[in-house]
């Protein structure tokens, strides 16, 4: 870490997963064919109007109380005027003078919280598609709500920004506004970033726009706080302007410099009235709200499960869910190790975690929990179970014989291991001398006249009752 | 005058004339008036086609007032699959997608659509003189000029080449015209009549509105076209029906002579309507003067909004979807450039720049901020006003149609002289202009009747006694 203090704020852009677009009835569903998804008001036909999505804005009230903004009483739209080919009302209806959601913030691990300044609603613009030496449009995106959560320059390293974001799509996906996904282009951030020794004013900014993944944003900050402090420390200044990260080269490269910044001439909206939002129906939307992720996490952690179990089962929405339901009635320590073990090992990769598309419900599991802490099965048994039904679906019932059910009478389990006792005078004679492995001869008798269904922590519990006696 | 709508209505009903034989007949009147310029198209086919299905309506037994009454349609309100290139060569080829909701709902009594009407290129003007298509001509007299900026509409009308027409008024667009052409023009309350469809020019201004021959025409095309729009959220249920409750009864309604008004007013026009405010009295109402402080301020506050708006609205003509695209280009910012520097005529594009330039950083809260205020208290003013009477009667124009050609040549003049008109859509009150006389030279002379907000069937009956009572001839058109 160089002498300079890293000072970091962002605005991300998240994609509100609802059906209709923000002021039309048109689909938001992503992969059409090309202007599939359009009309006279997403292509911005002379007199067409706005109207906008009450759900955009219920999702976008979530997003404010998830939080911890206020929620403002009265918000309007502005237009943000510019002229991009994407663009086909040459401006574009955002929030400017009265957002949402004003203030709140996102707390990291380390209780640091770092502040948001606003969240705003906004519409999504078009995509410009390049083939054969010409461009065409697809203004399917066009309309696609979104908000745009603008943090304060609270940030002060790459593993908080890091962090930062993660814990947006953390709580975005759990209140269920938004996949979130970066690589589709659901969330993307642009990065205001500036360096300055401790105790002097703030440096220059430069604002890196654009980024659609974790990875490339961590490149990309590491790479423009080292530009920054070589600039300073030769004597040079930071210029003020907007940077795009290069894949390629792994550097950022000037894009416009504030000279050429453009004046939005942002005003208010005419087409749409004033939005006026009640105390009761934020309060509403607060009582509809799903649990947060931190609280999710204080809520396992309280039945006695491990921080970093915790947090695995909170990562993924469904399976947060899945678990929570588990728990109600199951054993919260087994349900952990089944869903993080076979469960998941089940899954490859994240996107799969985050589906969570398992064929039995959570009551099915807790059957099988109970099965086993009822002692009616082993762990072993369990675990077969569990794989028969993570392929096939259905009841643990429908995998059991009666055969496997028997190996748990307790009584005939005990009797076995006098049995064992009995049969095997060397081994208990070793094993009372003080080799411990000699057990294993007993516990394989036992496991072996049970064909492997007894439990086989509680048969060598009991071999080593008897055993003491 | 006597209503032509509830005239064709009854002969339509009682089978003596077709709706087709009624088409045919103003086709034939809108092809011999070309002279004046009012339709900028017609489709005669079209409009048969729907006379057809009117008759077809009317034999269902399911008639309305405006089944089977050929209309003209400013060329700025959408009609799905017919040009509709506001009078601007950047739209030309444009053809909707969609029609205007006031064109669903016509559409849907049975109105015969004839074509588009002349207008100012995008409905910046006041003498209908600034379109692709050439100046509108007055048919009371072809030295001067319709008005604007629906002058086609209103020259229609005046000529019945069109028995109503659909226009629009920014910031007098409906009642000037008509005043010029000795029509009746309403502009409803902001909010009474759905925009969906009409291109915009500044949108917290403009409104459709109807021009007709008669106050009576004028409540029945106004019945059919308001009420609130779920694809207008500017829209409003607050509106009520007028014509079933004109009765021509003004006893003690209470009409202000906002003194204000009448400043700067040729004194031809000024003594004409200060003359009708005896006739109200003789039907029984009770004038008052009054004062309507902020009034001068309403112009300029007016073009600042106007033109803030019409910035950002005609950023979308680009080339890019529709309309017209220049054909000398190397890249998409050359051609969107070079698209609006063809496309756009000269009083659009001083318009547009006059709206970046208040809308800009730094200038933002000097111009557009401060009209915004003034534009409160002018509606402040309105609303004290009308605590004490019921209506406002009023110039609506200082003078009686221009010459032709003289618009160009004193625009700043030309602004000013909205000054009686704009005010009205500051506040987004309903306003009528109706014919109140004529000047020496034969020029049709308006008066200007304007209500609270939603008070169009106050101000229409004020309208429909006083046209009774006044019985004011039309000029017959040659």
């Amino acid at each position: 870490m160089s002498k300079y203090l890293f000072v970091a704020g962002l605005e991300t852009h998240v994609e509100l997963q609802t059906d209709s677009k923000i002021f039309c009835g048109c689909s938001t569903k992503f992969g059409a064919e090309p202007n599939t998804h359009t009309c006279p008001v997403c292509t911005g036909e002379p007199g067409s109007l706005p109207v906008i999505n009450k759900k955009v804005l219920c999702y976008a009230i979530r997003a404010g109380l998830a939080t911890h903004g206020k929620i403002s009483s009265v918000t309007t739209m502005d237009r943000k005027n510019y002229v991009y080919p994407d663009l086909p009302k040459a401006y574009q209806i955002s929030q400017f003078e009265n957002p949402v959601s004003v203030g709140g913030y996102v707390e990291l691990d380390s209780g640091k919280r770092i502040r948001l300044n606003h969240i705003h609603m906004e519409e999504d613009a078009g995509k410009l598609v390049h083939e054969g030496g010409y461009t065409y449009v697809d203004y399917n995106r066009g309309g696609v709500p979104l908000i745009e959560i603008v943090s304060e320059p609270d940030i002060a390293s790459v593993e908080e920004a890091r962090e930062y974001v993660e814990k947006l799509q953390l709580i975005m996906r759990h209140i269920g506004v938004s996949d979130c996904k970066m690589q589709e282009g659901s969330m993307r951030c642009d990065v205001n970033i500036s360096v300055h020794l401790p105790g002097t004013p703030f440096g220059t900014r430069t604002e890196i726009k654009n980024m659609n993944s974790l990875s490339f944003m961590e490149k990309a900050l590491s790479y423009e706080y080292s530009r920054q402090c070589d600039l300073l420390d030769s004597g040079e200044k930071v210029v003020q302007e907007t940077r795009r990260y290069n894949e390629g080269t792994q550097t950022t490269e000037s894009m416009r410099s504030k000279e050429d910044a453009q004046d939005y001439r942002y005003f208010p909206e005419p087409d749409i009235l004033a939005i006026h939002v009640s105390d009761e129906f934020i309060e509403k939307i607060r009582q509809e709200m799903p649990v947060l992720p931190g609280e999710l996490k204080r809520s396992f952690l309280a039945k006695g499960i491990t921080e970093v179990e915790a947090d695995r089962l909170v990562q993924y929405k469904r399976v947060a869910d899945f678990y929570s339901e588990c728990i109600e009635k199951a054993d919260a320590k087994i349900a952990a190790n089944l869903i993080l073990g076979e469960i998941f090992r089940s899954m490859q990769t994240e996107e799969e975690k985050e589906l969570f598309e398992i064929k039995f419900g959570a009551d099915a599991l807790i059957e099988l929990i109970l099965l086993r802490s009822e002692g009616k099965i082993n762990s072993g048994i369990q675990k077969r179970v569990l794989q028969e039904m993570l392929l096939s679906g259905g009841r643990p019932s429908d995998y059991l014989t009666k055969d496997d059910l028997s190996s748990v009478d307790d009584s005939a389990v005990e009797g076995l291991c006098r049995e064992a006792v009995s049969a095997n005078e060397r081994a208990v004679k070793d094993y009372l001398g003080g080799k411990e492995q000699a057990l294993k001869a007993l516990l394989g008798y036992v496991m072996k006249a049970t064909r492997g269904k007894a439990d086989s922590a509680a048969v060598e519990a009991k071999l080593k009752e008897l055993l003491k006696k | 005058m006597q209503s032509k709508i509830l005239k064709y209505a009854s002969l339509l009903k009682e089978k003596k004339i077709s709706a087709v034989e009624l088409t045919k007949e103003y086709l034939k009147k809108a092809d011999a008036n070309r002279r004046f310029n009012a339709f900028v198209s017609v489709d005669g086919e079209r409009a048969l086609k729907y006379a057809d299905l009117a008759d077809k309506q009317i034999a269902a037994g399911k008639q309305t007032l405006l089944t089977g009454i050929p209309f003209g349609i400013k060329a700025n309100i959408a009609e799905k699959g017919v040009e509709t290139d506001c009078c601007s060569k950047i739209l030309k080829g444009y053809r909707p997608t969609y029609d205007a909701t006031v064109i669903e709902k016509l559409s849907a009594a049975g109105a015969v659509p004839l074509g588009k009407n002349n207008m100012d290129e995008f409905a910046m003007g006041s003498s209908t003189e600034t379109g692709c298509h050439g100046a509108a001509l007055n048919p009371v007299n072809t030295d001067y000029v319709t008005g604007g900026s629906s002058g086609g509409a209103a020259a229609a009308v005046a000529a019945d080449m069109a028995v109503y027409a659909l226009g629009s008024d920014t910031g007098g667009s409906v009642r000037q015209p008509a005043s010029f052409c000795g029509v009746v023009g309403l502009k409803p309350t902001y909010g009474s009549v759905s925009r969906y469809g009409l291109i915009a020019y500044g949108s917290s201004l403009d409104q459709i509105g109807p021009l007709t021959s008669s106050v009576a025409d004028a409540a029945i095309v106004y019945d059919a076209i308001r009420g609130a729009d779920k694809r207008d959220q500017t829209s409003s249920p607050l509106s009520s029906a007028a014509f079933e409750r004109m009765d021509g009864d003004v006893k003690n309604l209470k009409i202000g002579f906002p003194k204000e008004y009448f400043e700067g007013i040729k004194p031809e026009v000024s003594d004409t309507l200060k003359a009708q405010f005896a006739l109200f009295e003789k039907l029984g109402a009770r004038i008052e003067e009054i004062s309507v402080p902020w009034l001068k301020y309403a112009l300029p506050a007016y073009y600042i909004i106007a033109c803030a708006e019409a910035s950002s609205n005609l950023g979308r003509y680009d080339g890019i979807r529709y309309g017209y695209r220049s054909t000398d280009y190397d890249d998409v910012n050359e051609m969107i450039m070079k698209t609006r520097s063809e496309g756009f005529g000269k009083e659009v594009k001083r318009r547009i720049m006059l709206g970046t330039y208040v809308l800009s950083a730094g200038y933002f809260d000097a111009y557009y901020k401060k009209a915004l205020r003034v534009r409160e208290q002018v509606s402040e003013a309105f609303r004290d006003a009308f605590e004490k009477v019921d209506v406002l009667l009023t110039p609506v124009a200082p003078t009686t149609a221009f010459p032709l050609n003289y618009t160009s040549e004193n625009m700043i003049e030309t602004y000013m002289s909205d000054f009686c008109t704009v005010p009205v859509n500051i506040a987004g009150l309903p306003a009528i202009s109706v014919p109140a006389g004529y000047d020496g030279k034969g020029l049709p002379i308006g008066m200007q009747l304007i209500g609270a907000k939603f008070s169009e069937p106050t101000i229409l009956n004020a309208a429909y006694a006083f046209e009774r009572a006044a019985a004011i001839p039309a000029k017959e058109v040659k």
